[in-house]
């Protein structure tokens, strides 16, 4: 499929770049990215993905737009207060971009309504407010091969991550990369969602945009895969690194032992 | 032996394990992950991890909010 003139002007500073140029393009116009959470990360990880012109996102969250949501959630307004997150979403990307096709997924992800959830979407990005809900896309990709990339945020702290679990980590290697469990193997003792210990906005867009750079980076194969690495980013010093992060030989998800 | 904690010098037994310093620190087992020399150390080896003088750990707390 041919780029359009319009797509040629709409993606002029993509197709431009060359790790991406005209054939990363068309990629990303031909991605299928699901979305866990339509909140403070899902919100700004789609807007991003939207307008880069990926050619399909499903938004997966049951939650109503909330007034405590638009201190960081700017894929809603004020005038959507009480209405679908994932039908207001829907709304929003469509109107920034029609090359992308917006499904609105109404439910929350279960493993009993995974394969519905996700349909046949390569890319998954969890940005879930929820251990529980982590470990079940974790399980989830993990068995259905499918690439996660993974962002969480709590108070002034963020984390990134790209798991590729049980795909070696290059041609050659006898390793394989992690998963999600290999770094949290069990559920911590408390949940620590937004709404118990709080966020600070702008971080919420930091690492959305974050995840939305490491799924253009994994449809176009640009650069280097965060997969085995980890960034972890905090606003109160301002310090950010990336960590090695390996396989968990007892990891109760991916090992095979 | 000397080893830095968070930023901050800690002293330490030679020959200690990741496990067994994490046992004198008093942290909860769960919710948190080490980072050691810039690489996560799984929590099934934190018994089989022999510390060595100058090493930097980070005691890292999971993030689980969207």
């Amino acid at each position: 499929m041919n780029l359009s003139p319009e797509q040629i002007q709409r993606y002029a500073r993509h197709i431009m770049l060359k790790e991406i140029g005209g054939p990363g393009q068309q990629k990303l116009l031909g991605a299928k990215v699901a979305m866990i959470g339509a909140g403070g990360l899902g919100g700004p990880a789609a807007l991003y993905l939207a307008a880069a012109g990926v050619g399909s996102i499903r938004l997966i969250d049951d939650d109503d737009v909330s007034l405590s949501n638009l201190q960081r959630q700017i894929l809603f307004s004020s005038e959507e207060v009480g209405l679908s997150k994932v039908q207001c979403g829907e709304k929003r990307l469509t109107s920034l971009n029609p090359d992308c096709k917006v499904s609105a997924v109404n439910h929350r992800f279960a493993p009993e309504n995974a394969a519905e959830c996700i349909g046949d979407a390569d890319f998954i990005l969890d940005g879930s407010d929820s251990f529980q809900t982590r470990f079940d896309v974790n399980q989830f990709c993990h068995e259905n091969n499918r690439t996660l990339i993974s962002g969480a945020v709590g108070r002034w702290t963020g984390q990134v991550s790209v798991f590729k679990s049980g795909r070696p980590k290059n041609e050659d290697a006898q390793d394989k990369l992690p998963c999600y469990r290999c770094l949290t193997p069990q559920l911590p003792e408390t949940e620590v969602s937004c709404a118990e210990i709080g966020v600070i906005g702008p971080l919420t867009g930091i690492i959305g945009a974050r995840m939305a750079m490491e799924t253009v980076k994994e449809i176009t194969n640009a650069g280097q895969s965060m997969a085995g690495r980890l960034w972890i980013y905090d606003a109160l010093s301002g310090d950010s690194r990336n960590i090695k992060l390996p396989v968990d030989p007892a990891c109760p998800c991916c090992s095979s032992n | 032996m000397q080893l830095i904690l968070n930023g901050s010098p800690k002293e330490t037994e030679e020959g200690v394990t990741l496990g067994q310093f994490l046992k004198e620190l008093g942290l909860p087992e769960k919710g948190l992950a080490v980072e050691r020399n810039l690489e996560i150390v799984p929590k099934s080896v934190y018994d089989s991890t022999q510390l060595e003088a100058g090493d930097r750990l980070e005691v890292i707390q999971f993030v689980g909010g969207g």
